[in-house]
């Protein structure tokens, strides 16, 4: 018997135990997935948890039911991983494998910004990526009085990139809604050149800032966060005060990486951008925001990475060269507030563009263009993840690969 | 695509003025385009460009983490070579793409 290891079982390494088990002999292959938590998270949710949009209960549920029976499911912590013996230490048990996919995510590291977890966190300091945090986000802002709300994003890469903008527009929502906009000034702060760095989502999105009343800082990369003078200060001296603080902290990949030696120095992974076979191993594959990727990290990449790296992983096996295939495609609702959404779709070369999707001519849904049936799709989309995309199953008419029907290229760059 | 004359070559640019073909630099671009920018380059700082274009080729992502762990200078010292944009200023010059979000 052969040995194929999934690492994590999050919605990248749940979606390659579903892809893989149906294809690979059950008498000749053996599948093990391994992650140490129960419970799986919807991780999109964590956006609409501070608001009171979704509940704990419609963002989690025990990870055991995504895993097929006949794929060996441990819940175990990875001690660390030993490429050149092809081997994984988990607590207490060695795991020996033929082939590997990583797929243990990324996480924020508050620790790496200075005053963060400081005397102010999770009090007038809040992260919104973890279950916790976006919990502990939402309590306060269920009765907070107003004033500086500052929404920050400390370094790139940071897994789903626009959701600290989709925080920011659904935070004005949220305290129109109350009747409280007026008490609350809400300050976008961004270590890139604006809120919208590509020159047609620049074009077409600015009016959001303006239309939402949002204050912008850029090229801020923070320093340090005052806890006494409720400040951020950047490199250079520059100071944001806040009264409540929305922070995205670094992203990195898990500390197993690390101590493998696996890592570039936020512990992802060196991959090929296209087969995603690990730079360094042949035998290794790795998949989701573990990978260095220059895609975005979201769950929508991942469900277009797995659909490849389960023919690379075939093809593999059967000693056939790689499929160059993946082409860095993602495809992401925007919340806007107000129940209107922004859909985009674009890869490693293409910006996003305008159009309709997934039917060209016919959509229903606008690319690059708010609209109530995006935020539907968005809404309907946590549906389609616990139902469809965890368990392989393919999304109808939307291929792995950027298509270009029904792209409508007429956004011109600003005459300056 | 705009094309633009800097320092006696035509290279092509993007609206904001960031080469398309990073082929077409070499020194005298970086100085003119870092003049205008009202920075005036040292060998410092080229130790910082040529490090950026090496990783650019090598397609990895550029952050201002990695600059400050190249060992050539801290993001502090990052931030008196390149005032008010590192990573954005430093890119300019470095003929390389300007860094960008998904949006």
């Amino acid at each position: 018997m052969k040995n194929l290891v999934i690492l994590g079982a999050g919605t990248a390494g749940t979606m390659m135990a579903n892809h893989l088990r149906p294809k690979l002999y059950l008498n000749e292959w053996n599948i093990t997935i391994v992650d140490q938590y129960k419970t799986h998270y919807y991780q999109p949710g964590f956006l609409f948890l501070p608001f009171d949009t979704y509940t704990e209960k419609q963002v989690k549920k025990n990870g055991k039911k995504f895993i097929p029976k006949s794929v060996n499911y441990i819940q175990k912590k990875i001690e660390q991983i030993f490429p050149e013996e092809n081997k994984v230490a988990l607590e207490g048990e060695t795991l020996h494998y033929d082939v590997l996919i990583i797929a243990t995510g990324s996480k924020i590291a508050p620790e790496e910004t200075a005053g963060l977890v400081g005397p102010l966190w999770k009090k007038d300091i809040f992260d919104f990526y973890t279950f916790e945090g976006a919990l502990a986000l939402r309590n306060k802002l269920r009765d907070w009085q107003g004033g500086k709300l500052v929404v920050h994003i400390t370094e790139m890469p940071i897994k789903c990139p626009v959701a600290p903008l989709e925080f920011s527009f659904l935070a004005d929502s949220y305290f129109r809604k109350k009747g409280m906009r007026d008490k609350v000034e809400i300050t976008y702060v961004t270590p890139l050149t604006g809120a919208f760095t590509k020159p047609t989502c620049s074009t077409a999105l600015s009016y959001l800032l303006k239309e939402k009343d949002i204050h912008m800082e850029s090229d801020f990369a923070i320093e340090h966060v005052d806890n006494d003078t409720k400040e951020i200060v950047d490199y250079e001296g520059r100071k944001i005060p806040f009264d409540l603080l929305v922070t995205i902290p670094t992203n990195m990949g898990d500390e197993v990486i690390a101590k493998s030696g696996l890592g570039d120095d936020l512990n992802f992974i060196p991959t090929d951008h296209n087969t995603l076979q690990s730079k360094a191993h042949e035998n290794i594959f790795v998949i989701g925001d573990a990978t260095n990727v220059p895609a975005s990290k979201a769950g929508s990449v991942a469900h277009f990475q797995a659909e490849t790296l389960t023919d690379n992983i075939i093809l593999y096996i059967d000693g056939y060269p790689l499929k160059k295939e993946f082409d860095g495609h993602a495809n992401c609702f925007i919340e806007t507030g107000n129940n209107k959404a922004l859909l985009i779709d674009f890869n490693y070369v293409t910006e996003p563009v305008h159009g309709k999707f997934p039917f060209a001519k016919i959509g229903p849904l606008k690319l690059l263009k708010e609209s109530v049936f995006n935020h539907w799709g968005k809404l309907a989309f946590r549906w389609i993840y616990w139902n469809m995309l965890l368990k392989g199953i393919a999304i109808p008419f939307v291929s792995r690969n950027m298509s270009f029907k029904g792209k409508v290229f007429d956004i011109k760059p600003e005459k300056k | 695509m705009p094309v633009k004359t800097i320092a006696g070559v035509e290279v092509k640019v993007s609206e904001d003025g960031y080469l398309e073909d990073m082929t077409q630099w070499n020194e005298a671009i970086a100085k003119e385009i870092a003049t205008e920018i009202g920075i005036e380059l040292t060998p410092k700082h080229f130790e910082v460009i040529n490090y950026l274009r090496e990783k650019t080729i090598a397609k990895e992502a550029l952050t201002i983490r990695s600059v400050g762990k190249s060992g050539i200078v801290d993001v502090k010292g990052l931030y008196v070579l390149f005032p008010k944009g590192p990573l954005k200023f430093s890119s300019k010059i470095a003929g390389i793409p300007k860094p960008t979000s998904c949006i």
